[in-house]
C-alpha cells in the first residue's frame, strides 16, 4: 500500500513540474491561464491526496482553496481582465522558447541535486515532494524573469506560490494556519498587483513593465 | 532606595526635564527652569555618587537593578558599582556647572529651543552609558547620547561650517557605534549572553581579546578622540553652545574613557602584555599630534578642542601603563598607573570645562572666536581673565595646581617600567614618557598664546576694545571651577583616596593611604622614592609672588612713568603690529610642523619697481585627513558611482539578479560537499 501511496504522491507533485515546464513555452496569454488553471487543478489533486495519505483533514481546506481560488475565480478574473484592457495577445518573451526550456530543465536538475543531498534522512514521501516543490518554484521565477508582460509575470508569481503550498504539505504536520496565510497572501498579492495593472493602464496605456521604465527616467549621469 | 534607584530616578528626571523644554521652549522663562531643573538634578546624582564612592561598605560593592525594558528575554540591567559612580560624579559634576553656566549664558541664545530640549537629553543619555550593565542598554544609550550630542552640534546650523562638523560627527559615532557593537558581539559569544554579569564571568580566548580590545580602540577611541580618529572632534565640539562644548570635551569624551575601562579592565579578563603597546602607540601619537595642531590654531574654541584630543592621549598612555604592569602582576605599579588616568580624567573636566567657559565668555563679550581680532581683554574682563588664566595653568600642568598632580603620577608610573620583564615594553614606555613630556612643554606653550595673544596686549579690533565683563552666574561657574582646580592640586591625597575602591575593584589592588601621610604629602610608591607636597609649592609660591609683588610696588611703582613706546621711528604703532597666534606659534612650526603638517613657508617678493606687498604664506596639510580620510571617501564614491547604474534597471532586470542569486547560491549548496 505504501508503494502506492508513495507512487501516487510523487505523480501528482511531478505533474506540477511537468505543467510548469509547460508554461515556459505558452506564448498566448490566454494559454498561459488556461495552464497556470490546470497547474492549481494538479495542485488541488496533490493537496487532496496528502490530505488523505496523512490523515489530516485540514488540508482539505487547502485543497478547496486551491481549487476555488487559484484554479477558478483568478484565472476567470485575468481573463476578464486581459478582454477589458484589450491588451494584445501576444506574450513578449525575452528568451527564446528552446533556451528556456534548457534553463528550465537545469533548474530541475539543480533544485533535485540540492535537495536530494541536503535531507538524506527525511521521510522520503516529504523529501521527494520538497525536491519537485523546489523545482516549481524555480520554474515559476524564471517565468517571471522571461517575460515582459506584467500579467504573465503575475502568473508566475502566482505558480511560484503554488510550489511553496506544495512544499508545505509535503511536510507532516504543518498546522492549518500555515496553509490559509498563503493562500490570502497570493490573494492579496493579486489584488495589489490587479489595481497595480488598473493604475498602469490609466496612466501608460499598456500593461508593458517597459513603461514604468520610461515613467522612471532614463539612467542619469 | 538604593543609589541605583536614584540616580536611574535622576536620568528618567533629566528625560523629563527634556520633555518639558520640548513643551515649553519658546515660554520667556524656559531657560531659567530648564537649567535650574538639571542643576538641581545634576547635583542629586553628584551627592548620590560621591556617597557611593566613598562610603560603600567595601569597594566591590555593587548596587543593582534589573528593569523588564529592552529586550524580552534579557531585560535592561544597572549597575552602580566605584567606577561607575566615579564617572557618575564627573558627569553630573561637569553637567551641574554647565547649567550654572547655562543659566546665564543661554540668555545670549538666539534659537533656545533648539538647545533646551537636547542639553537634559543628552545628560540622561551619558547617565544611562556609565549605569548600563548590559550590552544592549550600554549601546542604546551610547547611541541616544550620540545623538543628543548631535542635535547640540547642529543647534546653529545656518553657521558656516557646522553642517559639515555635524555630517563628519555622525557619519564618525555611527562607526564608533558599528565598531562597539561588534566588540560586545565578541563578547557575547555564540550563547548571545549580553549581561555585563555573564561577560564578566567567562574567560575569553587571547584572540577574542585581541580583536575586542582593537575594536574598543576604534569604537570608544573615535568618541574620545584617538588620532587618527579625531578629526571630527575639533570641527564638531566649538560648533556646539559653549556651555555644550564644555560638556562634550569635558564630559562626553570622558564617557567614551569610562567604555573603553568598563570593557578592558573588567569585562575582558587580564590583558595580554602586548595590548598594552597598541594602547600607548596611540595614547602617545595622539597626545602629540593633538597638541601641535592646537598650538597652529588661532580659533579659541577649537584651540581648546584639539587640547582635549591631546589631554585624551594622556589618558590613554597613563590607561596603557596600566595595563602593561596588570598583565604582569606588578599590582601596585598598576593601581598608580590607573589612577593617574582617572585623576587626570577628572581634572580634565574641570579645567577644559572651566576654558570653554571662558571662551564662552569671550564669544559672548565680543562675537569672536579668532584670537587675531582679541587682545586686551584682561582690562574689560578682569574676572573671566583671572579664571581663564587659572584654567590655563592648570592644563599646562604648573603646581601648584591639578594638572600637574595627574601628570606627575603618570610620569611615577613611567618610571616604574624597568622593573617588567618584557624588553619591548621596557624600551616603548620610556620613548612614550618623551612623547608625554614633550607634549606637556607644548601644552604649555600653547596656552601661553591662547591666553596671551586673548587678554593680554592692546584690542585688535573694535569690538575687542569693547567688550564687557559677564554675568554673575557665567562668573560663578568659571569660579567654582578654578576653586576646585586649586584644591584638588593642593590636596591630591584626597582624590588619590577616593580613587581606591575603583582600582581595588578593577585590577585589585590600590595605592598607599595618602591622607596619613605627614604634612598632607603624597607617596605614591615609598618615601625615598618620590613624594609631593602640593600645599607646600601652593604656600611658597603664593608667599613669593606676594612678596615680589610687595617689593615691586614697593619700590617701583612711584618711580613708574608712562610715556610713548619706542615705535622704531614708525609713527601710530597699530595694534596689528602685535604678537599674533601666528607669529607666536612660528617657531614651534618650523621644528614640527614641517614633518608633521608638511608645512611649507613660500615668499613671494615682488621685483624691485613692483609696489605690490610682499606676502609670505604658509602651506599646511594635515597628513592624517589627506593619507587616511581623503583616500576612504574616494572609494566609496568610486563604489557608488559603480553601482548607480543598478537604480535604473528593469523590474525584470531586478527579478533576474534576485533570481541568479538564488540560483548561485544553490549551486554552491550543490557543489559543496
Amino acid at each position: 500500500m505504501s508503494g502506492l501511496v508513495f507512487d501516487i504522491a510523487h505523480m501528482f507533485a511531478g505533474g506540477l513540474v511537468l505543467v510548469s515546464m509547460m508554461m515556459l513555452y505558452q506564448d498566448r496569454l490566454y494559454a498561459l491561464l488556461n495552464v497556470f488553471a490546470l497547474h492549481s487543478m494538479v495542485l488541488t489533486l496533490s493537496v487532496a491526496w496528502q490530505a488523505f495519505v496523512q490523515d489530516a483533514p485540514h488540508l482539505y481546506v487547502t485543497a478547496a482553496i486551491a481549487l476555488v481560488f487559484k484554479a477558478v475565480i483568478i484565472p476567470v478574473a485575468l481573463h476578464r481582465m486581459i478582454r477589458q484592457l484589450g491588451i494584445h495577445r501576444e506574450i513578449e518573451t525575452v528568451v527564446g522558447i528552446g533556451p528556456t526550456m534548457l534553463a528550465g530543465i537545469g533548474l530541475v536538475a539543480l533544485a533535485m541535486v540540492v535537495m536530494l543531498r541536503v535531507t538524506p534522512e527525511a521521510n522520503p514521501l516529504a523529501r521527494e515532494d520538497l525536491a519537485f516543490a523546489l523545482s516549481v518554484l524555480l520554474l515559476g521565477l524564471l517565468v517571471m524573469v522571461t517575460r515582459r508582460n506584467a500579467v504573465s509575470q503575475v502568473v508566475g508569481f502566482m505558480s511560484l506560490e503554488n510550489g511553496l503550498v506544495l512544499a508545505a504539505t509535503g511536510a507532516k504536520g504543518m498546522p492549518l494556519v500555515v496553509e490559509i496565510s498563503v493562500a490570502f497572501s497570493i490573494l492579496i498579492a493579486f489584488i495589489v498587483i490587479g489595481v497595480f495593472l488598473f493604475r498602469i493602464r490609466e496612466r501608460f496605456d499598456t500593461v508593458d513593465v517597459r513603461a514604468l521604465d520610461d515613467f522612471k527616467g532614463r539612467r542619469r549621469k | 532606595m538604593t543609589p541605583a534607584v536614584v540616580m536611574l530616578l535622576c536620568a528618567t528626571a533629566f528625560l523629563g526635564t527634556a520633555i518639558l523644554a520640548i513643551l515649553a521652549a519658546r515660554s520667556d522663562r524656559a531657560t531659567q527652569v530648564i537649567y535650574g531643573t538639571s542643576l538641581v538634578v545634576s547635583s542629586i546624582a553628584v551627592a548620590t555618587a560621591l556617597v557611593q564612592l566613598v562610603a560603600a561598605i567595601s569597594p566591590t560593592s555593587a548596587s543593582t537593578l534589573t528593569l523588564p525594558l529592552g529586550l524580552p528575554w534579557l531585560g535592561a540591567h544597572f549597575r552602580l558599582d566605584a567606577l561607575a559612580a566615579f564617572f557618575l560624579v564627573v558627569i553630573n559634576f561637569g553637567g551641574a556647572l554647565a547649567s550654572l553656566y547655562g543659566l546665564g549664558y543661554g540668555h545670549h541664545e538666539h534659537a533656545p529651543q533648539r538647545v533646551l530640549p537636547f542639553f537634559p537629553a543628552f545628560l540622561a543619555g551619558m547617565n544611562l552609558v556609565v549605569l548600563a550593565d548590559d550590552a544592549f542598554t550600554f549601546l542604546l544609550s551610547w547611541e541616544f547620547m550620540s545623538l543628543a550630542s548631535w542635535a547640540l552640534v547642529m543647534a546653529h546650523h545656518r553657521a558656516a561650517g557646522n553642517r559639515n562638523a555635524g555630517y563628519l560627527y555622525i557619519v564618525m559615532a555611527s562607526f564608533g557605534t558599528l565598531a562597539l557593537l561588534l566588540a560586545f558581539g565578541l563578547l557575547a559569544g555564540p550563547e548571545g549572553s549580553y549581561d555585563f554579569a555573564v561577560m564578566r564571568a567567562t574567560e575569553q580566548t587571547s584572540s577574542t581579546a585581541g580583536i575586542v580590545l582593537v575594536l574598543l580602540l576604534l569604537g570608544a577611541g573615535s568618541k574620545a578622540g584617538l588620532v587618527p580618529l579625531h578629526v571630527w572632534l575639533p570641527l564638531a565640539h566649538p560648533a556646539a553652545p559653549s556651555h555644550v562644548s564644555a560638556l562634550m570635551s569635558g564630559v562626553m569624551t570622558k564617557v567614551a574613557v569610562y567604555g573603553f575601562i568598563r570593557v578592558v579592565f573588567d569585562l575582558l579578563g587580564t590583558p595580554a602584555a602586548w595590548s598594552s603597546v597598541v594602547v600607548l602607540l596611540f595614547g602617545g601619537a595622539t597626545a602629540v599630534l593633538g597638541i601641535l595642531h592646537a598650538l597652529m590654531e588661532k580659533d579659541l574654541k577649537r584651540l581648546l578642542a584639539y587640547s582635549t584630543i591631546e589631554n585624551i592621549g594622556v589618558i590613554f598612555v597613563s590607561l596603557g601603563l596600566a595595563l602593561a604592569f596588570a598583565a604582569n602582576g606588578m599590582g601596585l605599579a598598576a593601581a598608580l598607573a590607573l589612577t593617574a588616568a582617572l585623576f587626570h580624567v577628572l581634572n580634565h573636566s574641570f579645567f577644559k570645562s572651566l576654558l570653554f567657559f571662558g571662551a564662552g565668555a569671550v564669544l559672548v563679550a565680543t562675537g569672536e572666536r579668532d584670537m587675531e581680532k582679541l587682545g586686551g581683554l584682561i582690562h574689560r574682563m578682569p574676572f573671566t581673565s583671572f579664571a581663564f588664566l587659572v584654567g590655563c595653568v592648570a592644563i599646562s600642568a604648573l603646581p601648584p595646581l591639578n594638572g600637574f598632580a595627574s601628570e606627575w603620577l603618570a610620569f611615577q608610573a613611567v618610571l616604574q617600567s624597568p622593573e617588567l620583564p618584557q624588553w619591548g615594553l621596557k624600551i616603548i614606555i620610556p620613548a612614550i614618557g618623551g612623547l608625554l613630556a614633550l607634549s606637556a612643554a607644548l601644552t604649555a606653550a600653547c596656552f601661553v598664546k591662547a591666553f596671551g595673544v586673548t587678554f593680554l596686549g592692546r584690542p585688535r579690533t573694535l569690538v575687542a576694545g569693547q567688550a564687557r565683563e559677564v554675568d554673575r552666574l557665567s562668573l560663578a561657574a568659571m569660579f567654582v571651577l578654578a576653586a576646585l582646580c586649586l584644591l584638588a592640586g593642593i590636596l591630591p591625597g584626597i582624590v588619590m583616596d577616593g580613587l581606591a575602591p575603583v582600582t581595588l575593584s578593577l585590577i585589585g589592588a590600590r595605592m598607599p593611604v595618602q591622607m596619613g601621610v605627614p604634612w598632607l604629602s603624597i607617596v605614591p610608591i615609598t618615601e625615598t622614592r618620590s613624594s609631593y607636597n602640593g600645599l607646600l609649592v601652593f604656600l611658597f609660591t603664593a608667599f613669593s609672588a606676594s612678596l615680589t609683588a610687595y617689593l615691586v610696588h614697593r619700590f617701583a611703582s612711584r618711580a613708574l612713568r608712562r610715556a610713548p613706546a619706542w615705535d622704531c621711528g614708525f609713527p601710530e604703532a597699530d595694534p596689528a603690529t602685535q604678537y599674533t597666534a601666528g607669529s607666536f606659534a612660528q617657531p614651534i612650526r618650523r621644528v614640527f610642523g614641517t614633518l608633521a603638517f608638511q608645512a611649507r613657508e613660500r615668499v613671494d617678493m615682488p621685483a624691485p619697481g613692483d609696489l605690490r606687498p610682499a606676502r609670505l604664506a604658509v602651506v599646511s596639510r594635515d597628513l592624517i585627513w589627506d593619507g587616511l580620510y581623503v583616500p576612504i571617501a574616494g572609494a566609496v564614491g568610486f563604489i557608488a558611482e559603480k553601482l548607480n547604474h543598478l537604480q535604473f534597471l528593469t523590474i525584470r532586470r531586478y527579478l533576474s539578479l534576485v533570481f541568479l542569486a538564488l540560483v548561485v547560491l544553490l549551486l554552491v549548496l550543490a557543489l559543496w560537499s
